[in-house]
């Protein structure tokens, strides 16, 4: 799909675009309320929903708790939907989680190459790069070349599973927990969890970054 | 259908590029987008799977030339087009002009935050059994269906390994097409990079999709 906003090149034919498909979205939005389909107050709450409450703080203190609770941890790699609802988080497009831990010989990294499937209750919605061709064509074919577009890279022997999230099954990476972070709180742990490392295209900060 | 959405192992995309601080939303209009999407499943009676298909189903340059939600929002107006909730001349004139059509429900503000909760859970009771069990070696199938599919092309005719057995779920291909949920078996199935991208693949890379019974046969 285009990348209409980080691609100056295109910025003046996208503009004229957008602001028609802007135009429609107002329409059908007045012709859909007229008709009494849609209550503008609760697509208020929607997107408040998305942009306020629901975010990759969410999967920041799963992956936290996970790290500093052996027995959540555990309760989490056997069946993460219910461990992750102990935590309030759950419903749509996180119906049936999958939790995968990142060890210092198997990495995981999450896709969908078919759309945009991504875990809500815990990471929010998905980024625009997680959506667009570049990384769902890549991702599955070439993991290494796409971690080097983040900026990282693994050692030549670990593995790397990739998972194509083709069904309503949600994956969340639990990324390693960053040394030197021993005894600190699950809040405190919560701020290293970056989204990436959820994803499993970066890795958590480490305590300096915090400085 | 085998259109510009499946793109695992295409080539030409370029690199991927993550953008700093990145909003939820990058304009008003794709909030309202969203939203709209998200209330009218309720009163407009689609399924999730009808809802990606009418995203996918239309050319593949067009497909690849959309930003996201705008086809979400060409995927919304179609729905409700086909459905006969909305006219083209009422879009194009910003207002209302013929009686709205019957509906069971809308979505209320109160009804938000326990409908997102609730979501929409697929797996399935059966009284069948799984076919295959891990460590099981499958073939993916050579499926080329015109119609929605959540068999990636990349996969097809390959040979992989039954990782889980996940549970009994509401089939897409069927569910899309409305002929009902008709739940089949599904499988985490798990192919080395070798055997997806041939020799120059990276040896160190397995890739699963999760993959229906009717999608797979025995290898």
């Amino acid at each position: 799909m285009a990348h209409s906003h980080d691609d100056d090149h295109h910025h003046d034919h996208d503009h004229s675009e957008l602001s028609e498909t802007q135009l429609r979205v107002r329409a059908l939005e007045t012709v859909l309320t007229e008709k009494g389909y849609v209550d503008p107050a609760a697509l208020d709450l929607l997107i408040e929903t998305y942009e306020k409450k629901v975010g990759p703080r969410n999967g920041a203190r799963v992956v936290a708790k996970a790290w500093a609770d052996p027995a959540f941890r555990a309760r989490l790699l056997k069946d993460a939907t219910p461990a992750i609802a102990e935590i309030g988080y759950a419903g749509r497009q996180g119906e049936h989680i999958v939790a995968l831990e990142n060890t210092p010989k198997v990495h995981h990294m999450v896709v969908c190459t078919l759309c945009s499937c991504y875990p809500w209750p815990v990471l929010g919605l998905p980024p625009v790069w997680y959506k667009s061709a570049p990384y769902r064509s890549r991702a599955v074919a070439d993991p290494r070349g796409v971690l080097a577009d983040f900026g990282f890279t693994l050692p030549k022997d670990t593995e790397i599973r990739i998972w194509d999230s083709t069904a309503e099954i949600r994956y969340l990476v639990v990324p390693m927990r960053p040394a030197g972070t021993e005894g600190w709180s699950e809040e405190k742990l919560a701020d290293l969890v970056t989204r990436d490392s959820m994803i499993g295209t970066g890795l958590p900060k480490r305590p300096q970054d915090l400085k | 259908m085998n259109g510009g959405q499946d793109l695992g192992g295409k080539h030409g995309f370029g690199p991927v590029k993550p953008e700093r601080n990145e909003p939820v939303f990058h304009s008003e209009w794709e909030k309202r987008a969203f939203a709209l999407t998200l209330a009218m499943s309720m009163p407009g009676g689609w399924n999730i799977d009808m809802g990606r298909f009418a995203r996918e189903d239309r050319p593949a340059q067009e497909y690849l030339s959309m930003t996201y939600y705008q086809i979400w929002f060409a995927a919304l107006e179609r729905m409700l087009k086909e459905r006969d909730f909305v006219g083209e001349d009422e879009i194009e004139a910003g207002h209302s002009r013929h009686a709205p059509k019957p509906v069971k429900r809308i979505l209320s503000p109160g009804d938000v935050e326990k409908t997102l909760h609730r979501g929409g859970p697929t797996e399935r009771e059966t009284n069948t059994h799984a076919t295959f069990k891990p460590g099981d070696k499958v073939r993916a199938r050579n499926l080329q269906p015109r119609t929605h599919t959540r068999l990636p092309a990349y996969v097809r005719g390959h040979v992989g390994t039954i990782e889980r057995v996940i549970g009994c779920h509401v089939f897409p291909d069927s569910n899309a097409t409305g002929a009902g949920e008709d739940p089949k078996w599904l499988y985490t199935v798990r192919f080395d990079g070798r055997e997806l991208w041939g020799d120059g693949g990276d040896p160190t890379v397995k890739v699963s999709i999760d993959a229906w019974e009717p999608y797979l046969e025995s290898a």
